[in-house]
């Protein structure tokens, strides 16, 4: 995401290189409200509840005892360490195809689609998500479910005798996930894909090398920040989902956060939600570290 | 003969993808004018009915009403705090200022339902009750650093000659900021508040577990859901989909247009 006059230095300005207590004094006031703001309603609720974790709930009661049965029960119970393993399979598909799917349409906008158009081609790829995020997933239902589109349609034609169970499980979520990523991923691929010179092909032109050997050996490798960057997101934002696999998934497979969402409702067990929610992030951080290398974070 | 081949190949897939991604809205558009009560094939005639069910339906309404305040409040706030934390990290030296920056991007990493369950923790320990205050504090959180990121990254250098004009010439420091800096920055600090804007009008999960009667569309269209398939979930998802594709193209067109230009 950039803004639209992004500058490349903040170095303070040159008069103030004697900073006075009121100069300082003044400036904590202006950081301050953001800073308390980000402390009390983030850190400390996170702190909060990664203390919860390390506590338990008995017969109804939420007991202070510090230690790690909610950690320990997860990877005893195959239904709470499924959830893990069936978020992960999830997030993993969707990233791959996501990722297999955008690519050549980022390239087509990019390189086929003339300049003035490319804009029109990205604001009409994006268009659809315009709608509310819950509803996005509910549309999919009109289009996958016994009497739905896609159903009724193959029937017409005479091609399928019978609905094809595509609702209401792993391929219905997949789906509608792939289909958000896609667009996310288009855009990042392609802002990538215009900022690479043409003197890069020219070079691998005069080089010798033909269409596919630029592209596998210099146009991928340069994009592969953007590539990242596109992936770590749908990463992060696909295996935090409650959304898109409780309306799609049905109740066979259970994602992580179906079964923290189901600790707080039926079981009001807080300290188990909080225990999955901090192995949830843990995930995310692994997959940060395993990409890290790749990922280019502005103004760090 | 080969470069007709892969034009044509392009523009297939292009237009088999823009299927895919189109495919869901435009079903859920045509059949919100389903003249029956099954949002599915086939499409029996075309009717307002369930626009008028969603316009009489007082709850939904309520909700609407409740996002869109939501949405301003929040957002104004994170624009707010935002800003002011960028002004003094941009323009002030200060101690740990990349420990301050790390902190406060830190919440865009961590997914929503974590941040949602962390608030709910703690507002249940002190007793706090849920209501649209303690959503609109969740939506802050998770705009703040979008707001600052996009605020603080446009600041640059060559700002300062003419704040330090403003402050020769006499402005106080709220003046110099209200006059001189915001101004200058407009177009950043739009762009920051109407993407909180949307972020906060479309967010779930925040405002499912941290409001109780009161709540906001999202929350609101989810127990809709629970009747299955229903034309009248169609009527406002394509309700909120044309009204936020209207003002996207009047904002395209106007502001950020012609921002783009000069």
């Amino acid at each position: 995401m950039r803004a639209p006059q992004p500058s490349q230095t903040r170095k303070p300005p040159m008069s103030t290189t004697t900073l006075e207590d009121t100069e300082r004094r003044k400036a904590w006031g202006f950081v301050a409200p953001a800073l308390l703001w980000t402390i009390a309603f983030f850190v400390v609720p996170f702190l909060f509840m990664a203390a919860m974790s390390l506590w338990s709930r008995q017969s109804g009661q939420i007991v202070r005892a510090w230690n790690l049965d909610n950690y320990i029960a997860f990877f005893a119970k195959d239904s709470l360490f499924k959830g893990l393993v069936n978020s992960l399979e999830i997030t993993l598909i969707v990233t791959v195809l996501s990722v297999l799917l955008a690519y050549p349409l980022a390239w087509i906008i990019a390189e086929r689609v003339p300049k003035r158009l490319q804009r029109l081609a990205l604001i009409m790829a994006v268009l659809p998500f315009w709608t509310s995020y819950v509803v996005r997933s509910y549309s999919w239902l009109l289009v996958l479910s016994k009497n739905g589109v896609i159903n009724q349609t193959l029937m017409t034609l005479g091609l399928v005798s019978e609905p094809l169970e595509i609702a209401s499980n792993r391929t219905a979520t997949v789906i509608g996930f792939v289909h958000f990523f896609v667009m996310l991923l288009t855009l990042t691929i392609y802002a990538n894909l215009i900022q690479l010179s043409p003197n890069y092909r020219r070079a691998a032109a005069d080089l010798g090398a033909n269409a596919f050997q630029t592209f596998w050996h210099v146009i991928l490798p340069l994009t592969l920040p953007g590539i990242m960057t596109g992936a770590f997101l749908t990463f992060v934002l696909c295996i935090g989902d409650y959304v898109t696999p409780q309306i799609l998934g049905g109740n066979n497979e259970l994602v992580l956060p179906q079964i923290i969402m189901l600790q707080l409702g039926r079981r009001a067990d807080f300290p188990m939600a909080a225990a999955l929610s901090i192995i949830l992030m843990l995930a995310v951080t692994v997959a940060y570290a395993l990409c890290a290398r790749w990922l280019k974070i502005e103004r760090a | 003969m080969r470069d007709t081949l892969t034009k044509f190949a392009s523009f297939a897939y292009a237009g088999l993808i823009y299927g895919f991604i189109f495919l869901p809205v435009a079903v859920l558009v045509l059949f919100s004018f389903q003249d029956g009560r099954l949002p599915v094939p086939p499409f029996n005639g075309f009717s307002l009915q369930w626009y008028e069910a969603v316009f009489a339906d007082r709850k939904l309404m309520a909700a609407l009403a409740n996002s869109f305040m939501v949405a301003i409040v929040s957002s104004v706030i994170a624009c707010l705090l935002g800003f002011l934390a960028a002004y003094a990290l941009a323009r002030y030296k200060l101690p740990g200022s990349a420990l301050q920056r790390g902190l406060l991007i830190a919440p865009m990493t961590v997914s929503y339902l974590i941040i949602a369950l962390g608030l709910l923790t703690v507002l249940n320990t002190f007793g706090i009750k849920l209501s649209l205050w303690t959503v609109g504090i969740g939506h802050v959180v998770i705009n703040l650093p979008l707001c600052f990121a996009i605020i603080y990254s446009s600041m640059g250098d060559h700002h300062i000659n003419i704040e330090r004009a403003a402050r020769d010439l006499g402005a106080s420091d709220f003046k110099v900021m209200t006059l001189v800096t915001a101004p200058m920055l407009l177009p950043s600090i739009l762009a920051a508040f109407f993407l909180s804007v949307t972020f906060s009008w479309d967010e779930f999960i925040i405002a499912f577990l941290l409001s109780r009667f009161d709540v906001t569309l999202p929350v609101e269209i989810w127990s809709l859901l629970r009747s299955g398939l229903n034309p009248k979930t169609n009527a406002i998802g394509s309700l909120v989909f044309l009204v936020s594709v209207a003002v996207l193209a009047v904002l395209e067109l106007t502001l950020f247009g012609r921002t783009k230009k000069s």
